[in-house]
This record gives structure tokens, sequence and C-alpha cells, in this order.
């Protein structure tokens, strides 16, 4: 387990260390840093001297080292449009892109459970081909795609007058279709619950959870038919195993064995495939931010791009690299944990 | 040369390929839909009523027409105009022959790399095989799409708006390409390592051929079914990152547009009600991901052997 334990702890660090010779090269082939200190009208002496002091003149290598350096203390340079340090930018930003994240977590967790299971113990169920073919189609929308649709449906409204409407079931298949409108779809609210340094939470409002609704639900949209999968071809495996017709064999309820023995071992690599997921949701929240204005770090990243902030970019660059390599090294070793059985060293997938 | 053609017709209309195709209607739908866009988009500038790229055509008095059946339409444009007074159904059959584009070329560029790396990783194995997949493992463990934002990103900072906009289809080609070679250089080099344990392999080895000749020659034609069916998914795939890109900004310009900046310029109007500019294209676009997935779909049945075979 040592020896496991360490050699996904240096792969990390190695990854951790290509992530910032990227950011440097991107830090250093495209900022200017002069062009941003100074104006147009000071002369060429005095920029080299500016330069020479600023270090722009040293070696590759000692400019990687400096960078690297104050990265590890926490330093990794001022945001042009801010004005800022960086991190101090992304800490204001985080909170909002993390409450998205868990608001969508739970509703793929509450949801995909009960149908991935009811999918598996009842495979022929028109219900469960039913889910199936959502989810089939559900994979072939784009995430940006759903929350346009979410916004026209619910935010702006939809009124159906496709019917006879002199008709009773007219008049009722019109009402059906028509919908209400009215849940906002941009931004978070202005009812924000200041819970500890730059968190402000939008849980506790009811504006804050209203405003929460659209983008939440486009962000699981994109996952949910991924998971619903991965829950049904995993139960039906282990519904297939000794010990569950074992179960059966000895008279236990069907509620007991699929709820309590199936589900269990059921959800363990559904657990550490969905911290791999959760990762991977980070690019998706860019796009589901974009569409709702939600000012969390994806669109903190996106407005940094057209405002080419350059310093900021990279500090995006480098904090989401940091979460990627963290939650897959926790969920390698959690894995690595729980089922003895994977290799422990050399991995050879 | 006749007689070959005809034999090999012959071959193929008696080939379990065709019989399966023949009986799975969701897989004749898929082609007969795909055939169709795929003719739309290659005869484009016959069968668009207007050039979306010429501005003389536009007039921005036709701005936010809605489409037929709506009050206040005009027949002359059939879909719908978009903010610009462009037609709808010009813009969005110009705009599946970018996406198409890209995606055919993304696919084919992803297709070259991850033979290649995957050939390579599995015949030579060792710190080759090593180095490459972890490369691989690293970059899919940040997702496809997260590479592609940020080299994205990347050239877009570098090269300006303006020069990225003229550049941007091959921009993009390379961008989904270089992200998305992980996926394919897998499925191969899954199938070589199968593939090269067995008694041909050997044989050419005996008979004294050179690696790179038992590479492409003997061992590749053997792994090119799994590479079809994941190309298949990888089109789609690529279409739908284009589009994604594209939406942030990071794609098209709104000058040549392609399904997903279709999406994108028409969403700055959903609010007035013009919904119809952003939702025909993004209609367009998940019918078009669909019947690629579910041919996808269909042709891992079919050549996977295990379940027809066994």
């Amino acid at each position: 387990m040592l020896a496991f334990l360490v050699q996904r702890i240096s792969q990390a660090l190695l990854v951790m260390f290509v992530i910032s010779v990227i950011a440097f090269a991107i830090q250093d082939g495209l900022g200017d840093p002069l062009q941003e200190m100074v104006g147009m009208s000071v002369s060429e002496e005095e920029r080299e001297a500016i330069r020479e002091e600023l270090g722009l003149n040293d070696p590759m290598v000692v400019q990687y080292l400096r960078f690297a350096g104050n990265a590890l203390q926490g330093d990794l340079g001022n945001s042009y449009f801010y004005s800022k340090p960086t991190l101090e930018v992304i800490a204001e930003h985080l909170p909002a892109t993390l409450e998205l994240v868990i608001g969508a977590s739970l509703i793929i967790v509450f949801l995909s459970v009960p149908i991935g299971v009811y999918a598996a113990i009842r495979p022929q169920a028109w219900l469960s081909k039913f889910f199936m073919g959502v989810s089939t189609v559900g994979i072939s929308i784009p995430v940006f795609l759903t929350a346009i649709v979410l916004i026209q449906l619910f935010s702006i409204g939809v009124t159906v007058n496709w019917f006879p409407s002199d008709t009773g079931w007219g008049q009722w298949l019109n009402e059906f279709f028509t919908t209400e409108g009215g849940l906002p779809s941009y931004g978070r609210g202005d009812e924000l619950t200041h819970l500890f340094g730059t968190w402000e939470s939008g849980f506790f409002t009811g504006t804050g959870l209203m405003h929460l609704i659209l983008p939440s639900v486009s962000l699981a949209s994109i996952m949910l038919p991924l998971f619903i999968r991965l829950i049904r071809a995993e139960m039906m495996e282990v519904l297939q195993s000794d010990y569950i017709r074992y179960a059966r064999a000895k008279g236990l309820s069907a509620g007991r064995i699929n709820f309590l023995h199936a589900l269990k071992n059921t959800m363990l690599p559904v657990i550490t495939v969905g911290g791999v997921q959760i990762g991977i949701m980070v690019a998706y929240t860019i796009l589901t931010e974009t569409v709702f204005q939600w000012p969390g770090v994806g669109l903190m990243f996106l407005e940094a791009i057209t405002r080419s902030d350059i310093p900021l970019i990279v500090a995006y660059l480098m904090v989401v690299g940091l979460i990627f390599v963290i939650t897959n090294t926790v969920v390698d070793l959690v894995y690595g944990l729980v089922n003895p059985t994977v290799k422990l060293t050399g991995k050879k997938a | 040369m006749t007689t070959a053609t005809v034999s090999r017709w012959d071959r193929f209309r008696e080939s379990f390929f065709w019989y399966s195709f023949k009986r799975d209607k969701v897989a004749i739908v898929s082609f007969a839909v795909l055939l169709l866009m795929v003719l739309a988009a290659i005869f484009a500038p016959l069968l668009a009523p207007t050039d979306p790229y010429d501005l003389a055509q536009i007039n921005i008095m036709n701005s936010e027409l809605p489409p037929v059946g709506m009050s206040g339409s005009d027949p002359a444009f059939p879909l719908g105009t978009d903010a610009q007074g462009r037609d709808l159904l010009s813009t969005i059959l110009y705009g599946t022959r970018v996406s198409l584009m890209i995606g055919f070329g993304a696919v084919i560029l992803q297709a070259f790399l991850g033979i290649l790396f995957g050939l390579l990783a599995g015949y030579l194995g060792g710190k080759v095989d090593a180095i490459l997949m972890r490369i691989a493992d690293v970059q899919l463990s940040f997702s496809t799409l997260m590479v592609a934002i940020i080299v994205g990103a990347v050239f877009k900072a570098s090269f300006g708006n303006l020069m990225f906009g003229e550049i941007a289809i091959y921009m993009l080609i390379f961008i989904i390409g270089v992200a998305e070679w992980p996926q394919i250089a897998r499925t191969v080099r899954a199938s070589v390592l199968a593939e090269k344990k067995k008694e041909y392999v050997d044989a050419a080895k005996v008979m004294g051929f050179g690696t790179r000749r038992i590479m492409f020659r003997h061992i590749l034609p053997n792994t090119l079914s799994p590479i079809f069916v994941i190309a298949t998914v990888q089109i789609a795939n690529a279409i739908i990152s284009e589009a994604a890109l594209s939406f942030l900004g990071l794609g098209m310009p709104e000058t040549q547009p392609s399904l997903g900046s279709l999406i994108k310029s028409g969403f700055d109007y959903i609010q007035s009600g013009s919904w119809w500019i952003t939702l025909i294209p993004g209609l367009v676009l998940v019918v078009l991901v669909l019947v690629i997935n579910l041919l996808g779909d269909w042709l891992r049945d079919v050549m996977n052997p295990r379940l027809y075979k066994g």
C-alpha cells in the first residue's frame, strides 16, 4: 500500500510539474508585463532597465524556477483587469461554481440511483426502455442547448395554440403544452447569505435557490445519462452473482436483496467513476456559466480570454489542474483501499 | 475489372453487415437522415436560396422574421431570418457544411495520430508504451473538452480575433484532433496487443519482415473494425466539441458560421422572443449528432464478434 501511495503521489507531482511548465510557457509566450506596466512614452533604455529589474532577461530555467517558487507560495501574479492577486479573484468566484456543482450532483444522485436501479431490476418494463431511450437522446444534446431550451420553456415561457381551442380536448392540450416561465435565468440573484471568507451562498434564500434551479438542472443533464447507464450496467452484473441468487433462495424479500445487498456492491465502482466525472464537470461549468451568466470561475475564465488577461488565464489553469490532479489521485487511492485486488505497482490498464 | 466490382458487390450483399442493416429500422432511418444531411451540406451552394457569406444579398430590414406558419412571416424565408436579416435555411445549410467539415477533418487527424501512437505503443511496448499511455491517461482525465477549450483559448489569445477568424476552420480541426487522439489510440493499442500474439505476426517476423512493415501492413488491417466503430462516434463528439467551442466564442466567427456559432448568435435574441434563430440550428445539431451516435451504436453491435458469434 505504501508503494502504491508513493507511486500515485509522485505521479501527481509529475503531472502538476508538466501543468506548471505549460502554464509558464503560456505566460512567457503571450504576456508582456512591460506593456501593462508602462506607457508608450517610456524610452527603450528605460524599458531595458525595467526588464532587467524584473528578471525578464534571465535564462528560461531561472525564470521558470522563480515562477514555480512564487506559485508554491500562493503568488500567481496580479490580474490585469481586476488589479488584484489572481488567486484572490479565483477565490471570489469559486463558491458560485462549487454551489452549481453541488446542486447538479444532488440532482444526479437523487435521480440516477432510483432510475438506474429500476432499469436494472425490470429491464423489459416500458418505463425502463423509456428512460434508456431518453438517456441515449440526452447524450446527443450538448449542455448549452439543454440550457437554452430550459430557458425558453421555464424562464421565457411558451404559449401554445396548435390545437383547436373551441373543443374541450384542444383547449386542454394547449394548456398542457403552455409553460409559465418566470424562473430566473441570469446570475445568482441579490439575496446571498454570507457564510465565511469569500463564500456567499444562495442555498439559504428563496431567490438564491430559484436562481440555482435552471443552471444545476442543465449541468446535471449532461452527466445524468452516463450515471443511469453506469448504475444499470453495474447493478445488472451484481444481480447475476451467486450471493444474490443465494439470498433469493434463502427467501429474503426482494426489497432487502435489491436495496441492501445488491446496491451496496453496485455503488462501489459508481462512486469511483463518479469522482472522476465530477472533475470533468469543470469543463461543462464553463458552458453552463456562460449561458446563465453565472458569476463562477468558468465565466471568469472566458472573460479573461476575451480580455487577454494572461495572468488570470494562467492562474485558472493551475487551480483547475490542481483540482483535477487531487480528485484523480484521491479516487485512485480510495479505489486501491476498497479494492485490494487492484495491482499495487505498475498500473497496466 | 467489371466482374471484380460485381463480385465485390455480391459479396457485400451477402455479408452479415448488409443482412443486419436491412433488419434494423433504427439503422436504416439514421443512415437515411445522415445521408440526406450530408448531401444537403455538400450541395448547399446549389440548394440554399441565398448565399449567407455574400453581404450584398442581405437586407437588414428582413431581420428577425419568424418561420413560415407564424404571423409576420415571409414565404421567401421558410425558416425565418436571423438578427442580421440572413435567411436561416441558407445559414443552416452552410453551417451544417462547416460543422461536418470540421467533424470529419478532426476525426481524420485524430485517427492518424491515434493509429500511429496506438500502433507504436501496442507493438513496441516497454517505455514507448508507458510514456504514450501516460500522456493519454492524463489528457483523458482532464476531459477532451477542457483540453480543447484551453488550447483554443491560447490560440485565440496569441493570434488575435481577426486572424483567428480567418483560419478558424483549420484551427478547430487541429484543436479537436489533438484533444481527442487518446480515444482512438487506446482502442488501437488494445487490439494491437491482442493481434500481436497471433501466429501470423510470428510468421512475418520469422520471414524477416521489418517492424514497420509488420505494424502497418499486417497488424493494422486487422484492427480496422474497432477503429471504424470508434471513429463514427468520434465524428459526433467532434461536432459537439466544435459547437461548444463556437458557442464559447472560441470557434467559427459569425461571418462564416457553423451550427455552434449560429446557436450562439441566436442566443442573444432569445429573450426578445426570437426563439427560432437559436433553436432551429440547435435542433439540426441534435438530429445530426443523434443519427451518427445511433449508427455508431449499431456498428458496434454488428462488428463486435462476441455478440453474434458467441
